[in-house]
């Protein structure tokens, strides 16, 4: 270990929590989650790699954008108003608007990640893509804090950061190389729909789902990529009345509560009238 | 833009900052910001919307407009993938059958 900075300073204890986080099994278990995405992961940058080459940006533009933004779906958003020379305000606007959906994941993570450092919390975050988002969540979906979860996120979304940059800087320096006719954007897409599809559980997901489908295409000519923000107010409109009406129709199926014997183990003493339906029959 | 190194260089890290910002909005402050009832049980539709919202178009518009033709390589590639995922439920093989039924559809008739 000796090539460790000072045991004493910032930089060394940052260091060696990184490797103590990277040597527990919940970081090689979130490297593997990712490995089935990678795929979809790495096309998808490369070709924004090469999207940014050929919109007439310089090769250390593109590298300076790549780092500094890390955000596919943005960097494809803003890269035409940018070569129509759009004023900075609507760039910079319209990338918040893509990306509010990370405001919503972002109170999800909370539940998870609330208990540290504010420091560690800004680094985690500027890392929690969707493809992450999805991962973690589906191996965690319970809500539950445990000790594993955090090796699991960083495994993760270092294997992401890796694919994503790797393949974005090959497409940076293979512009020429790589025509965008191809349409190798589109394993991008395959990737992001495998992923939808493993969100899928039930009845009011899959009506929420397709809602929010129906309501992008057919609001796809407003600006700045509004078409995304109303596809989700839709869809979470959607599945909330969804829900209401099958508990409701759930409630009505089991008919009105009958009292019960009254269960000493729970230290009920009287008999008892179960209002929440798991208890009716 | 692309013309100015500097003003190109802010743009970028005011996109970066935003992708933090964004990222970690609810991650920011030390006590839990109160959230109303529905808006957390809607959070659950929310990531799967915001996916849905941009694969979707991605699938059936060119140039800004709903396409008009079933020759497309997409949709086929696109229902390949789909049978693909719910017989076998692996993302990577999605990903494979779909490519293997676009790229020569796309790159070999021109779809």
């Amino acid at each position: 270990m000796s090539q460790l900075p000072e045991s004493g300073s910032e930089l060394g204890i940052v260091t060696r929590r990184a490797l103590g986080i990277a040597r527990e099994p919940g970081f090689r278990q979130g490297m593997q989650d990712m490995s089935g995405v990678s795929l979809g992961i790495a096309a998808w940058a490369l070709v924004t790699g090469v999207a940014m080459v050929k919109s007439g940006m310089t090769v250390s533009m593109a590298l300076l954008m790549s780092f500094a933004v890390y955000a596919g779906s943005a960097q494809l958003a803003v890269l035409p108003l940018m070569i129509a020379g759009a004023p900075l305000w609507v760039v910079w606007f319209t990338a918040i608007c893509v990306n509010l959906r990370f405001v919503i994941l972002s109170s999800m993570w909370r539940v998870y990640f609330a208990h540290l450092a504010r420091r560690h919390r800004l680094a985690l975050s500027y890392f929690s893509g969707d493809v992450i988002f999805v991962a973690f969540l589906k191996r965690y979906p319970d809500g539950q804090r445990s000790p594993e979860q955090l090796s699991y996120f960083w495994g993760a979304a270092s294997t992401n950061w890796l694919v994503w940059q790797g393949f974005s800087v090959a497409g940076i320096f293979l512009a020429d190389q790589v025509p965008l006719s191809w349409g190798l954007g589109f394993a991008g897409v395959l990737a992001l729909l495998g992923v939808l599809y493993s969100m899928l559980t039930d009845r009011t997901t899959w009506a929420a789902t397709g809602v929010a489908a129906a309501v992008a295409v057919a609001a796809f000519a407003l600006p700045l990529k509004l078409n995304i923000l109303a596809a989700i107010a839709a869809s979470v409109a959607v599945g909330l009345m969804m829900e209401n009406t099958e508990r409701r129709l759930r409630e009505w199926r089991a008919g009105p509560a009958t009292l019960r014997a009254p269960d000493p183990e729970r230290g009920e003493r009287h008999p008892v009238l179960p209002l929440d339906e798991e208890e009716r029959p | 833009m692309m013309d100015s190194w500097w003003l190109f260089a802010l743009t970028c890290l005011g996109l970066g900052a935003i992708t933090l910002f964004t990222r970690a909005f609810f991650m920011l402050p030390e006590r839990e910001v109160p959230m109303p009832h529905w808006l957390k049980r809607g959070l659950k539709y929310a990531p799967l919307a915001a996916l849905a919202a941009v694969i979707a178009p991605e699938l059936v518009i060119t140039q800004g407009a709903l396409i008009q033709t079933l020759l497309d390589a997409r949709l086929p590639a696109v229902a390949c993938a789909s049978a693909y995922y719910f017989w076998r439920r692996g993302i990577l093989g999605t990903i494979v059958v779909g490519m293997a039924v676009y790229l020569p559809l796309h790159i070999g008739l021109g779809w």
